[in-house]
């Protein structure tokens, strides 16, 4: 009996799913080369970018898709999506271009693009990204007094091509697998940043990603270069129409940290779950890496993922300069029919490096969660350390937890400690919560807040709020 | 005389076995009811009937509180009305914190009963008072609720809860088991001093040691899931001598 209150009440509903009312310029389905000159076209790319793409196109008509992730879908036709889709109005130059439904649709999502309202009263710099285009950045000519280039990933094409040139595919090359290599085909827009040496970024800087068209896709590529001693906290939010089609989302992400610089990634993905039947619902194939390339740097990847239909994400962490540090603190949630396959790679080369690793999976109704990790250390990775925590929540008894941990040592004096947990809200736990007057809903939430608090807490404040609500709301929504 | 909790010939099970045969029992006001019993023979699921445990189905018969029926109401409904019990194996939730927790618990009471929600430091303010009587460390507070506690740790904290959340009808299911005897006083001196002449209390237990402390008014005596025998605290000297065995059912 307790177990159907609590069905009802982690069948949250999908408050982002409305579609903006705009005119958009859509490029008919299908991928081959000229679909690809078009995109480049329209990015007006220099020539090398054209033949990059070219380049990664052939070697991924070569490639097959992965099947080892533990995620069930119908076959993706790929040749049935819209590679490229924007908004026909307003361009990035200035906020009175772009058009006013897109601003109220970002304001109806709590990301103001206007500079002077700012989130929770925090200065944070947006780059909003609708479907293939970057429609505003803010707080660029604030930025750029301290140095810091924080644009969409076109532009950087077209005004910083020795540093795309440079770090584009340093950290995930083109063929690295499937998915990037058909990023690196079609990528449209996506987010750089560059802080220079010995700056800390003023600000928190974000990108929010918002998938609006029919049958698109959006692959968008994001790359952040910290330069020596510097500290960057970058946050990426994302949503999309609810949408009986599924829609394929694959992204790239690069992080480039040298000497002593430090960079914080945190990501609230909140993409269109689908049904509970599991119809409709983005496909999540995303590819990110960070690359702690010198001495003392220090990349941490957050990540709280509620929403998608199927999610296939592995934030990991090269660490290559020596004394460098990699974390991973994620919380995934798959309740609905919603499958995610999820971890981490910490790759240890550098001597004395250490990582850290908290996973925290929650299940529901129908869900399906899978934290796999890699921990390898290299031969000269003396004195690595690495601790590595992931815990699996299960709701009912109809949902899925699996552990994959994978590790790989040639150093045999390396320090590696891993803990696994899988445990049940129990009856137990919400009798008692009712027992001193706590509503059902309120104690759910609070068991599974108190489940995630570790890596809550590794959220910039203001996201932190953010992550909670959209946490509660994902799990509850229908009670009453 | 008037009675706070009236338990009309419940009859009740737990998955296919009926466990409660017909009980029949009155709370009064500003009155210690202590139900004795052997094991099995159903001390826990009545406390777990009174606060509505999806674990018991009520199959006959009524509870009413100040009058009113409850068994439709949900557990937190009768929470908010003032019904307390202090669990046997209080349990574990990590990560969230024990003062959180309390602090939402109070004031989900406090709107429940029209009243302003406390602060933080109001809370704190209250809280720190009762912990010092009940021997808590300071700590205790920002724990996890009942993560790691010992038995004693764990009882204590129930007794802090009660004292905070100032219940109507309190039902202390063993809250004796496993306490050393400083435990035990401390926890009867937080119970004697809810005693106000208008809170009822339920005292199951096993043992006659913590009647020394916390003084009955009746003695009940629970066997087969029924109350066989109705009695004042002289009772407990003629179990402690001849046992349960020794009391033949009233009529």
């Amino acid at each position: 009996m307790a177990q159907e209150e609590i069905n009802k009440a982690v069948s949250g509903e999908y408050e982002l799913g409305f579609e903006i009312d705009i005119e958009t310029d859509v490029v008919p389905p299908g991928l081959n080369e000229d679909t690809i000159r078009f995109i480049s076209k329209k990015k007006e790319e220099p020539e090398w970018m054209l033949e990059l793409r070219l380049k990664a196109l052939k070697k991924w008509e070569q490639m097959t898709e992965p099947t080892w992730g533990k995620v069930d879908y119908e076959p993706i036709d790929y040749q049935s999506i819209s590679y490229y889709a924007a908004p026909k109005t307003g361009g990035p130059e200035s906020l009175d271009e772009v058009d006013p439904k897109i601003l109220e649709a970002y304001n109806k999502l709590g990301i103001p693009l206007e500079e002077q309202k700012q989130l929770a009263g925090v200065k944070v710099a947006v780059d909003a990204v609708v479907d293939s285009v970057s429609v505003k950045t803010t707080y660029q000519a604030e930025l750029e007094k301290h140095g810091v280039i924080f644009c969409s990933i076109s532009e950087a094409i077209r005004d910083y091509p020795e540093l795309i040139k440079k770090y584009m595919f340093s950290v995930v090359p083109m063929t690295d697998n499937f998915f990037a290599a058909l990023n690196s085909a079609v990528f449209t827009d996506g987010t750089f940043v560059y802080i220079p040496k010995g700056v800390r970024c003023p600000m928190e800087l974000s990108t929010y990603f918002r998938i609006n068209a029919l049958n698109t896709g959006q692959f968008e590529r994001t790359l952040i270069v910290a330069d020596e001693g510097s500290y960057v906290s970058y946050n990426e939010g994302c949503s999309a129409p609810m949408r009986d089609e599924n829609q394929l989302h694959a992204a790239v992400v690069e992080l480039v940290a040298m000497k002593d610089a430090e960079i914080k990634y945190s990501t609230i993905q909140n993409w269109y779950p689908g049904d509970e039947d599991g119809k409709g619902g983005i496909y999540n194939f995303v590819t990110k890496r960070g690359i702690c390339e010198g001495e003392n740097s220090k990349i941490s990847w957050t990540q709280v993922e509620t929403g998608s239909a199927i999610t296939w994400k592995y934030p990991s962490c090269i660490l290559k300069g020596d004394n460098s540090v990699g974390e991973f603190y994620s919380v995934a949630v798959t309740t609905l029919a919603q499958q995610a396959d999820t971890g981490t790679k910490m790759i240890h080369l550098g001597k004395n490096t250490s990582s850290t690793i908290i996973s925290k999976g929650i299940s529901a109704m129908k869900g399906q969660n899978t934290y796999r990790g890699l921990v390898k250390i290299g031969a000269n990775a003396t004195g690595a350390r690495n601790y590595s925590e992931c815990d699996s929540l299960l709701i009912g008894d109809q949902c899925g937890a699996h552990t994959f941990p994978y590790l790989e040592s040639k150093d045999t004096q390396g320090q590696v400690e891993h803990e696994a947990t899988t445990s049940k809200i129990s009856d137990e736990q919400l009798f008692y919560l009712r027992q001193r007057g706590i509503d059902e809903e309120s104690a759910v939430s609070m068991i599974v807040h108190g489940f995630c608090k570790d890596v809550f807490n590794q959220l910039p404040m203001e996201y932190a709020v953010e992550a909670k609500a959209l946490l509660k709301l994902t799990l509850e929504g229908s009670v009453g | 005389m008037s009675k706070v909790l009236e338990i009309k010939d419940v009859h009740a099970k737990i998955g296919e076995k009926e466990i409660l045969k017909g009980l029949n029992l009155d709370l009064e006001p500003g009155k210690v009811h202590a139900i004795m019993g052997p094991n099995g023979a159903g001390k826990s699921t009545l406390s777990k009937t009174i606060v509505g445990h999806y674990d018991v189905e009520v199959r006959e018969g009524d509870i009413l509180y100040k009058g009113k029926s409850i068994l439709e109401m949900e557990p937190e409904e009768r929470a908010l009305e003032g019904i307390f019990l202090s669990f046997q194996h209080p349990v574990e939730i990590p990560g969230v914190n024990n003062a959180y927790f309390l602090r939402t618990a109070l004031n989900a009471k406090r709107k429940h009963e029209g009243k302003e929600e406390l602060n933080a430091a109001e809370f704190l303010r209250e809280m720190k008072k009762h912990l010092e009587m009940l021997g808590m460390k300071a700590d205790m507070i920002s724990r996890s609720l009942n993560e790691g506690f010992s038995g004693g740790e764990k009882k204590r904290n129930e007794i802090l809860q009660m004292l905070m959340l100032e219940p109507d009808v309190i039902i202390l299911d063993e809250i004796d088991s496993g306490l050393d005897i400083d435990a035990l006083r401390a926890v009867s001196e937080g119970i004697n001093m809810m005693k106000d002449g208008k809170r009822s209390f339920l005292v199951i237990t096993h043992y006659s040691r913590i009647l020394d402390y916390i003084k009955p008014d009746y003695i009940h005596v629970l066997k087969d899931g029924k109350i066989i025998k109705t009695a004042g605290p002289e009772l407990v000297a003629h179990l402690e001598e001849h046992g349960y065995d020794s009391i033949v059912e009233e009529v």
